[in-house]
């Protein structure tokens, strides 16, 4: 019984580490259809950060909440950024954009390990992060996973909140559905594009501090993550939010039960095998978008 | 809808080639019956360093590319070899296979080496050996490995699996540890790494309560920290490589597993490596070696200074390190005494060569073209120095083969 529930909460929380870094994905790729290879590498720039600002604050509580917006402004100026010198001019060329943030993600790569060195860097978590809380008998929840959780839903709530309810989000949704009718009405398109662009590139640098609770911070963090992300948003059916937050937690915990009952290597076939026989049934994705849109 | 899907389609297209790219490229020469011969001419002789120098493998492999080349240094200002002074070829391998393949044939046909220092990954040594074999050339591996391999043109100078695993399982035992778990990554090393500790326990009355590989640079771990948590063994054994290595203790210690409660032992932990994992999550965890930067001796007094101040103050000296920095002064060794650059004559003069190495005294034997090392346990400081905490008494003879241990029959 114990192993069930805490292997549900380890599956849920995979899915949450998937859904954090492929929220902002969602958005630029989901939303804007922008094929960017370069968002790894905005996740990395995020655990950069949090690890440059930990020299300067040196309390790790304080240095990894002030991490978390400052992550958010780095990595979001990083897309807005690419957005303007490169991509704007690449619309409605997916392979070229592709090609051409992949050389950006090489880039910054290098420039990562030009400015940090190659080894990987570490960061201190903040002690009450390296624990966990006892939920019942021996069932205990790494407090790690519950932060990284709760960050999730803080982002995923404030991002349908700004897309629902906002003027700046009706407009993101109408440029989404009809960018000529979005753009005949009067809404300034351009402007638009590098707003959403740079909330998902920001969204990128917030995963990046979250993953430092988790895993390695080095030049290469982007690169092995960025697969996972894609796949979430692309099962998820492009253009919806919630497609992805349905798959991304569905993946884990499909993924941590086959891994309990086998090995990783075979619950990493086995989520993939599932990915690419869903894909055949509705190659759209679980959820499509509905519009008039010609395109 | 129609552009969507092609560019899910191109986005598929693109990730493919971005997964298949680093294996492609694999390229074999034409291969030679006879040895190529050395380039003696002039007054200095060629060596080459075969390192990677990028890609994921670069963060350990340029450390022990600086440590050749600091031994390179000091023989050089020390006269040089045979009145020659040692000029290094350094390649990049670029953590690629085929490539390392590659670049050892270039040093040993184009640029007419006398021996080659490097490579890291088993798989690496796996590529460059019919190489090696084919061209009659030396190669000089410093990183302790699985075992199970005794090529004529290559000498081991890291720990076989007699001088590290079965000292650390040794260590274990005494400790009164009766169940382990085994946590590996999923390749060569780890696999046969847990072949070997699985009949040990066999025989030792230990019981192996579970075995969990994660795939190379895999960094989720929630489960298989579970696993290894419900299992509630005496201790973990650990052969993960590389980044997987950060994720696995992260997880651990927030699954409240402590050193005091279940410890881990590692053989790919080193100085190096636990600066980049963080004192944080190590602190008080074992790792079985030859060497640490904290061994005493005046050798390895001057080993570390020299390298210090070449490279820097917060740069530590690991085990590799001084495997590979060994290596090239027992190439030396060899040389002046078969008097010839020429390898068949230099290998013949290998046996019992002696050196006093940062680890304590080294000596080649011949046989195995292994060297005779002292194992050490060491215990992870906050400091983020290993410390020794147990150590075999002296050089063990290496026995990659497991020939003398009546356990291990069944595995060559």
């Amino acid at each position: 019984m114990t192993v069930v529930a805490s292997q549900l909460f380890t599956g849920i929380s995979i899915g949450a580490v998937l859904l954090l870094i492929a929220l902002g994905l969602a958005l630029t790729f989901g939303q804007m259809g922008v094929i960017n290879m370069a968002h790894g590498e905005f996740i990395m720039a995020g655990a950069y950060t949090t690890f440059v600002l930990q020299s300067a604050i040196t309390d790790a509580g304080v240095s990894l909440l002030v991490a978390i917006p400052v992550a958010f402004a780095v990595a979001g100026a990083m897309g807005v950024l690419l957005e303007f010198l490169l991509i704007r001019r690449l619309y409605a060329r997916p392979l070229d954009t592709l090609l051409v943030t992949w050389g950006v993600s090489l880039l910054l790569q290098q420039l990562a390990r030009d400015i940090f060195g190659a080894p990987n860097v570490q960061t201190r978590a903040p002690e009450v992060l390296t624990g966990n809380t006892r939920i019942a008998g021996d069932l205990t929840m790494a407090n790690n996973r519950l932060f990284i959780l709760g960050l999730v839903v803080l982002a995923v709530a404030a991002l349908t909140v700004a897309l629902r309810l906002t003027s700046f989000g009706r407009r993101i949704r109408a440029v989404v559905q009809n960018r000529d009718l979005a753009a005949v009405s009067g809404v300034p398109t351009a402007r638009i594009d590098r707003l959403t662009f740079f909330i998902g590139s920001g969204l990128a640098g917030i995963a990046g501090v979250a993953l430092t609770l988790l895993g390695p911070i080095g030049p290469t963090m982007g690169t092995n993550i960025i697969i996972d992300a894609f796949l979430v948003v692309v099962v998820g059916g492009i253009g919806h939010l919630r497609g992805s937050v349905i798959v991304a937690f569905v993946l884990g915990v499909l993924q941590s039960s086959v891994e309990y009952l086998t090995t990783l290597s075979v619950a990493k076939v086995a989520v993939f095998v599932a990915i690419v026989a869903f894909l055949q049934w509705r190659p759209q994705g679980a959820f499509t978008l509905r519009t008039r849109s010609l395109a | 809808m129609s552009t969507i899907r092609g560019r899910v389609a191109v986005l598929c297209a693109a990730l493919a080639v971005a997964l298949v790219l680093p294996g492609c490229g694999s390229k074999t020469g034409e291969t030679t019956s006879t040895g190529v011969t050395i380039d003696v001419s002039g007054d200095t002789i060629k060596v080459g360093l075969l390192n990677s120098l990028s890609g994921t493998m670069a963060i350990s492999e340029v450390t022990v590319r600086d440590a050749i080349v600091l031994a390179i240094e000091e023989i050089n200002a020390a006269g040089g070899v045979l009145g020659k002074k040692i000029q290094p070829i350094s390649e990049d391998g670029a953590s690629d296979w085929p490539t390392f393949a590659e670049k050892a044939e270039k040093l040993i046909k184009e640029n007419r080496v006398g021996a080659v220092f490097g490579c890291w990954t088993s798989a690496s040594r796996k590529a460059v050996k019919p190489v090696f074999e084919e061209n009659k050339s030396l190669l000089f591996y410093p990183v302790q490995y699985e075992g199970l391999e005794q090529s004529p043109y290559i000498f081991y100078t890291g720990a076989t699996t007699n001088q590290q695993i079965v000292p650390g399982l040794d260590y274990l035992k005494a400790q009164g540890k009766k169940s382990v778990y085994l946590v590996g990554s999923d390749y060569v090393f780890p696999r046969t790494a847990n072949k070997i500790i699985k009949a040990y326990a066999a025989a030792n009355g230990m019981t192996v309560l579970g075995e969990d590989y994660a795939p190379l640079g895999s960094t989720e771990f929630g489960t298989i920290v579970n696993k290894v948590k419900a299992a509630k063994a005496d201790a973990v054994f650990n052969t993960l490589n590389g980044d997987s290595n950060v994720a696995f203790f992260k997880e651990y210690k927030s699954a409240g597993l402590t050193a005091a409660t279940m410890p881990v032992i590692s053989v790919s932990i080193a100085e190096e490596e636990v600066k980049s994992i963080g004192t944080q999550y190590l602190a008080g965890q074992l790792t079985a070696w030859n060497y640490y930067q904290t061994t005493t001796g005046s050798a390895n007094d001057k080993f570390v200074k020299a390298y210090k101040a070449k490279f820097g103050a917060d740069k530590p000296t690991s085990d590799p390190m001084e495997a590979a920095y060994v290596s090239v002064y027992l190439w030396k060794a060899m040389v002046e005494k078969a008097k010839s650059f020429e390898v068949e004559k230099v290998k013949g003069a290998s046996d019992g060569i002696t050196f006093q190495a940062p680890e304590g005294l080294v000596t080649i034997d011949g046989a195995t073209q292994h060297i005779h090392k002292t194992a050490r346990i060491g215990k992870i400081g906050d400091d983020g120095l290993i410390t020794e905490v147990w150590n075999s008494g002296g050089p063990v003879k290496p026995d990659p083969y497991l020939k003398a241990y009546p356990w291990a029959s069944g595995l060559s």
